[in-house]
């Protein structure tokens, strides 16, 4: 089987979940190559040998500059129209998660995504894709090459093999819709604060909070747990609290001792940013949020009544 | 400004959730409701309609004939009126297929901005907006946490693994929002007596132009082979709060050796 790897990079470096993908392609049976997207990015696809790729195909064009997904799709097009691959990977992110999706559009090339394993069994590449918050696991499969697999971030860690890989240039041939969508400020950071990475408890606030003047609870309860306080995305974009201390995909990964994740529903975003904790409690209101399915422990209720109680207790403890 | 909002119907988010083990496809017979994310993205419509001086809000969903009741709830909100593509034949299908079958739904109203809300509550892809501006050929902003229409164009801010981005794209566009954008307004009761007169259509693949072979399992290119439990993990442990709950909570992490 040829597997094609998508590499995503960013300020200089390949990204780590990409490089994971290309490793595990390295370690099914077959031929691995790699496909690297950017502007002044040749020096880069060097790298990728390390990791398995026997060749890394690559586009350096202005126009590729800003991580946009459209021009990529065009990339990817011309690419494959040339070069037949089995299969085409890409780890998930905000901008692979949309090149894989606009490409099976473009090729009717079929798309399984969410993907936490790949493997090939009896010659065929099957794709392993849980669903209903995890609580099954589906086999899943293609009718159509190339077959395109979207692997869920922070799925594979990249093995370094220590091999070399021939660097082959070629040129993408754009479409003006692609071309049309203009990046005005890219990667602005928002509100630096604190680290969360290191902090041993981590005290987590989702949208059940309620609002931002409702952080108070939070902050006391890590407090008196001498924690650090983590936002969810959808409380962070809403502005309540600063991006620095967002856990999941598009935020921080964080493995503290324990985890106290309060009003979060704990989509799959979120859960690949903190499923490593040691251990899980959940404070939340709506019995079939997603994070009691993998809560160490989980608690129906008022986080508004629990927090406060469960300060004094922890506070009271300590004091002891 | 005509902006066109795509919207599910999926299981009510109280109901217990299994996939039938002879079609592997999730057993929708219970009870439906608009996918709560793409609420955001009917009100992100009203409000861009609202501060503009003329426009219409038209919702373009793909379901069975029943999930009329569940998209009225936007029509309460403000939406104008529904386009619903309800056909056996497009059960089933997969992002190839239903991409394909909505942007067949969408070129036919050919809107200024089509919407989509952040992600399904009964899938974990999030995955379909780029696959429909890739079929109407159509630039794309996704993620998006801001919004403004201007000049001809949609600027959106968007956050990413690294920050936030700020893309414009000229309309016509798609847009993903993300459920940060806005709180949704709860309709009227005026709003709700008046959902029922606004028009619904229902459409067949027929009148989309869409043939039996590119619709449903036919039209996909993906396929569910087999299901399977889950790999174990540890104990969870799930208690209601009797007004003990914090008590119980400063137990478990005693034994745990946490606290």
């Amino acid at each position: 089987m040829r597997f094609l790897a998508f590499l995503e990079h960013h300020e200089g470096r390949l990204q780590k979940d990409s490089l994971g993908v290309l490793s595990k392609a390295a370690s099914l049976d077959g031929e691995v190559e790699a496909v690297l997207l950017g502007s002044d990015v040749n020096e880069l696809a060097g790298e990728a040998g390390k990791y398995g790729a026997q060749r890394v195909h690559v586009d350096d064009d202005v126009l590729l500059d800003k991580p946009l997904p459209q021009p990529r799709v065009d990339a990817l097009e011309t690419l494959l129209g040339d070069q037949q691959f089995d299969a085409v990977l890409f780890a998930s992110s905000v901008l692979s998660a949309d090149i894989a999706a606009a490409l099976a559009a473009r090729l009717d090339a079929g798309l399984n995504y969410d993907l936490t394993d790949l493997a090939v069994e009896d010659g065929k590449l099957v794709g392993k894709r849980p669903a209903l918050g995890d609580s099954v696991y589906a086999d899943v499969g293609w009718t159509s090459e190339p077959r395109l697999a979207l692997v869920r971030s922070g799925t594979f860690e990249p093995v370094e093999t220590g091999g070399s890989a021939e660097v082959v240039p070629f040129e993408s041939r754009f479409q003006d819709f692609s071309l049309a969508a203009t990046m005005v400020e890219q990667a602005h950071e928002e509100s630096e604060g604190p680290s969360i990475e290191d902090a041993d408890v981590i005290v987590a606030a989702g949208r059940g909070l309620g609002g931002p003047d409702n952080f108070g609870l939070v902050e006391e309860l890590a407090k008196a747990l001498g924690g650090a306080v983590a936002a969810t995305r959808a409380v962070v974009d809403a502005g309540w609290y600063p991006y620095s201390t967002q856990v999941g995909q598009t935020g921080k990964t964080v493995s503290p001792k324990l985890y106290v994740a309060v009003g979060v529903s704990g989509a799959i975003q979120h859960k690949v940013g903190m499923q490593s904790s040691s251990l899980i409690v959940a404070i939340n209101k709506d019995p079939n949020a997603p994070i009691f399915e993998y809560a160490d422990f989980g608690v129906v209720g008022d986080l508004h009544e629990i927090v406060p109680k469960l300060t004094e207790l922890v506070r009271a403890r300590k004091a002891a | 400004m005509k902006i066109a909002v795509c919207a599910k119907y999926v299981p009510e988010s109280t109901a217990t959730r299994r996939i039938d083990p002879q079609t592997k496809r999730l057993d929708r017979s219970g009870e439906g409701a608009l996918n709560p994310f793409d609420v955001n993205a009917v009100e992100e419509a009203l409000r861009l309609k609202e501060a503009g001086s003329d426009g219409e809000v038209v919702i373009v969903s793909l379901g069975p004939e029943r999930a009329l009741e569940a998209m009225r709830r936007a029509l309460a909100m403000g939406a104008d009126r529904i386009v619903l593509v309800a056909d056996e034949g497009a059960a089933g299908s997969d992002l190839v297929a239903t991409s394909r079958v909505l942007a067949a739904a969408l070129e036919r109203e050919s809107p200024d901005l089509v919407l989509f809300g952040q992600q399904a509550n009964d899938a974990d892809g999030a995955v379909l907006w780029a696959a429909v501006a890739e079929r109407l050929q159509r630039p794309l902003i996704s993620q998006v946490a801001e919004l403004s229409l201007g000049d001809g164009k949609a600027r959106g801010k968007r956050q990413t693994e690294y920050g936030y981005d700020v893309i414009d794209a000229p309309l016509p566009a798609v847009v993903a929002v993300s459920d940060a954008i806005n709180e949704p307004r709860y309709p009227s009761l005026k709003g709700i007596m008046g959902a029922k007169k606004k028009p619904q259509e229902t459409v067949s693949l027929a009148d989309l132009g869409v043939g039996a072979e590119e619709a449903g399992e036919a039209g996909s290119r993906t396929t569910v082979e087999a299901l399977n439990d889950p790999p174990p993990r540890g104990d969870t442990v799930k208690i209601e709060d009797d007004g003990s709950a914090a008590e119980k909570i400063v137990e478990f992490l005693q034994e745990r050796k946490a606290v």
